[in-house]
């Protein structure tokens, strides 16, 4: 009998964390351990699908993201701790953590994009000694907007972190204002060979953030994004998210940025 | 084995075989055309030779046996998804080299890309039994002969429809029982289509160059091609879906997870949540599904998806011609990025 991989299997909700007045944290029960990077799809009953990131994964649970932007985002903001969830995978690929180990990494991410490379922090937060150096550049368009305020106090610590937002208002108690591009020259980069660069977030953002290190002189070998397509299946059949011939739910959503580059929608 | 039947004991074979199978073959729709008064062929079950059209093409192509233009995945409640049953029956299907050749282009999708096999698809398609319909010649806008997809020999049976009688050849042992006592052997083998009038230049590069993404070429297509879809749904190799939750009624708990039909041509295809979208000119979704056809899912799989059944073009309400579109390409290649500027 082969499996049914359209399948959503139900998943108890632990704990919902409210990040901003558009996003959750779903915490949920979970018995498997993903990859950094890779999604899932997520399911309500009489709704519909969605594919969304993990956003956090420890032992026994994972913590997905979700903006409330339409039918599904918005309903299972509804759900409360001890309903279940529906999920299916997880799918794609990840992000290449081996590769990461003893270089100096640096994350830009726009927005929702911070929900992917949380657990890349939150990994090298634990194993500092795994990489020579971290620096964090985040985007958000507002103050409001800002998500995982307390980790980011925690991050700080360690590594170098700048906070901008697109539009300032009188509670913003950061310094920095305007687009993430603006502050790719305060990053130092004492050697481009021993390093990684990246860049998750709305497509023109990833697409402007990229071009801005290039200028600075780092080879887009060396930049990783991850892309977000529309999708329907996450498992290579429903065509949605073909892009070349790549199916961004299989062959990504993690890609190289030179490998990126050559997709052509 | 081959065999020689009149309509009658053709109708005779039908009737055995109905027992076991459900039969499917292009049939006539009166009046349901793409113009007034015309009509058109699409499968459904049949159990008479009369119904079976094999003096023309089909409008839509035999996919609908393999995958239904709507599927239910899934029924639920708030707790529960239960999947549907499926009729167990075996199926026989009637068609055409190039549609043979089509269903290994939906085999690449739907059973092999990412390494997982899709269990509504299988279960359909491991039910189907093909019996090749000889075409005795080319109709228009067909070019499998370019495509390589004119000849087969993925066949259970394969039959040359005549006005007098019906000549047969019987590859598969299993149907062998059903002949025991009608017609008279013979040595008959199908003939294939050796040449047709459209003639398509597949463009051999390995990779195509960046200009052609954005080359002028594609511009005539924004305003021409209306976003309909019908070229994607009448083909035999389109595989897309989409897939959404439907209520039975707004009180009700219960419902279904369906699958339907989904054409990269047709607004919407790509669009995420807060309105971001690809591909928002035509022209670039005719380049998409050019590309997927004859470059991309070659790349990807060492085979064309296109067959040439030239549906597309017959159904296209513009008037828009896939397969000149490919020789368009083709001479844009050759001539080169300096011709592009
Ligand atoms: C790999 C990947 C990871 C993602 N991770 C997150 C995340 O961690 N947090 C988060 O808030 N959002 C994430 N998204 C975006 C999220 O999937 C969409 O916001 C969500 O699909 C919207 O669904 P909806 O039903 O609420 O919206 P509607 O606008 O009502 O959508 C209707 C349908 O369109 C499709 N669709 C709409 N937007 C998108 C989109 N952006 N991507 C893919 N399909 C879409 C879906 O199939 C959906 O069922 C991710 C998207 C991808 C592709
Ligand atoms: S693209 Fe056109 S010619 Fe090719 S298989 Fe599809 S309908 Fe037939
Ligand atoms: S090419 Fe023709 S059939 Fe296809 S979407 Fe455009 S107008 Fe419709
Ligand atoms: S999401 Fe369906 S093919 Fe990738």
């Amino acid at each position: 009998m082969c499996n049914n991989h359209l399948k959503p299997r139900p998943y108890r909700l632990l704990s919902i964390k409210k990040e901003s007045f558009t996003e959750c944290t779903f915490r949920l029960e979970c018995d498997h351990t993903p990859v950094i990077g890779q999604f899932y799809e997520v399911s309500l009953p009489r709704v519909g699908e969605m594919p969304i990131s993990i956003s956090g994964i420890g032992s026994g649970w994972l913590d997905m993201t979700i903006r409330a932007v339409g039918h599904v985002s918005t309903a299972v903001h509804t759900l409360k701790p001890g309903d279940n969830i529906f999920l299916r995978g997880p799918y794609g690929n990840g992000f290449p953590m081996a590769e990461m180990e003893g270089k100096h990494i640096i994350i830009a991410a726009g927005g929702c994009g911070v929900s992917p490379i949380r657990p890349i922090i939150e990994h090298f937060y634990n194993h500092p000694e795994k990489i020579t150096a971290m620096d964090l550049l985040f985007g958000f368009k507002d103050p409001s907007l800002v998500l995982f305020n307390q980790d980011i106090d925690r991050w700080k610590e360690k590594f170098n972190t700048i906070i901008t937002v697109d539009q300032s208002c009188s509670t913003w108690e950061g310094k920095n204002v305007g687009l993430i591009t603006e502050y790719v020259k305060q990053v130092k980069i004492p050697d481009f060979q021993n390093m990684e660069v990246i860049i998750v977030g709305p497509p023109i953002m990833m697409k402007f953030t990229a071009q801005e290190f290039i200028k600075h002189g780092v080879a887009s070998e060396r930049i990783i994004v991850s892309m977000e397509r529309r999708m329907s299946c996450g498992v290579g059949k429903c065509g949605h998210c073909k892009v070349g011939d790549k199916y961004v739910c299989l062959d990504g959503p993690v890609f190289r940025y030179d490998q990126a580059q050559l997709l052509i929608d | 084995m081959g065999k020689s039947l009149s309509h009658n004991e053709f109708n005779v074979l039908l009737g055995a075989l109905a027992k076991d199978y459900n039969i499917y073959a292009p049939a006539r729709f009166e009046k349901q055309g793409r113009f007034s008064d015309t009509d058109i062929i699409r499968y459904r079950q049949v159990s008479q030779v009369e119904e079976i059209v094999w003096q023309a093409k089909s409008t839509y192509s035999p996919k609908e046996v393999v995958m239904p233009v709507t599927q239910t995945l899934f029924y639920f409640t708030q707790t529960e998804y239960r999947e549907p049953e499926t009729d167990t029956r075996p199926c026989l299907v009637f068609l055409r080299a190039c549609d043979i050749n089509g269903f290994a282009s939906l085999d690449k999708i739907y059973l092999e890309n990412g390494g997982t096999e899709d269990i509504y698809y299988k279960r359909l398609r491991e039910k189907v039994k093909f019996i090749l319909i000889e075409c005795h010649t080319s109709f228009d806008n067909c070019f499998c002969v370019s495509m390589g997809a004119n000849t087969t020999d993925n066949y259970s049976m394969a039959v040359r429809f005549g006005e007098e009688n019906i000549q047969l050849e019987l590859k598969d042992e299993q149907l062998a029982g059903y002949l025991d006592n009608i017609g008279q052997g013979n040595d008959f083998k199908p003939q294939f289509i050796q040449e047709n009038k459209i003639k398509v230049n597949v463009p051999s590069v390995a990779e195509m160059p960046d200009w052609i993404y954005n080359d002028q070429m594609w511009k005539q297509y924004d305003h021409r091609c209306i976003a309909c879809g019908r070229c994607n749904t009448t083909c035999v190799t389109c595989s897309c879906y989409t897939a959404l939750d439907v209520l039975y009624d707004d009180n009700c708990q219960v419902g279904e997870r369906r699958r339907v039909w989904a054409s990269c041509h047709i607004d919407g295809f790509t669009d995420m949540a807060g309105g971001h979208g690809f591909r928002k000119e035509n022209g670039a979704r005719m380049r998409f599904k050019v590309f997927h056809k004859i470059y991309d899912f070659n790349k990807r799989f060492g085979k064309h998806m296109c067959v040439g059944c030239g549906r597309c073009d017959d159904n296209c309400p513009e008037y828009i011609s896939y397969s000149n579109c490919i020789n368009i390409l083709n001479d844009r290649l050759k001539e080169g990025e300096k011709a592009s500027v």
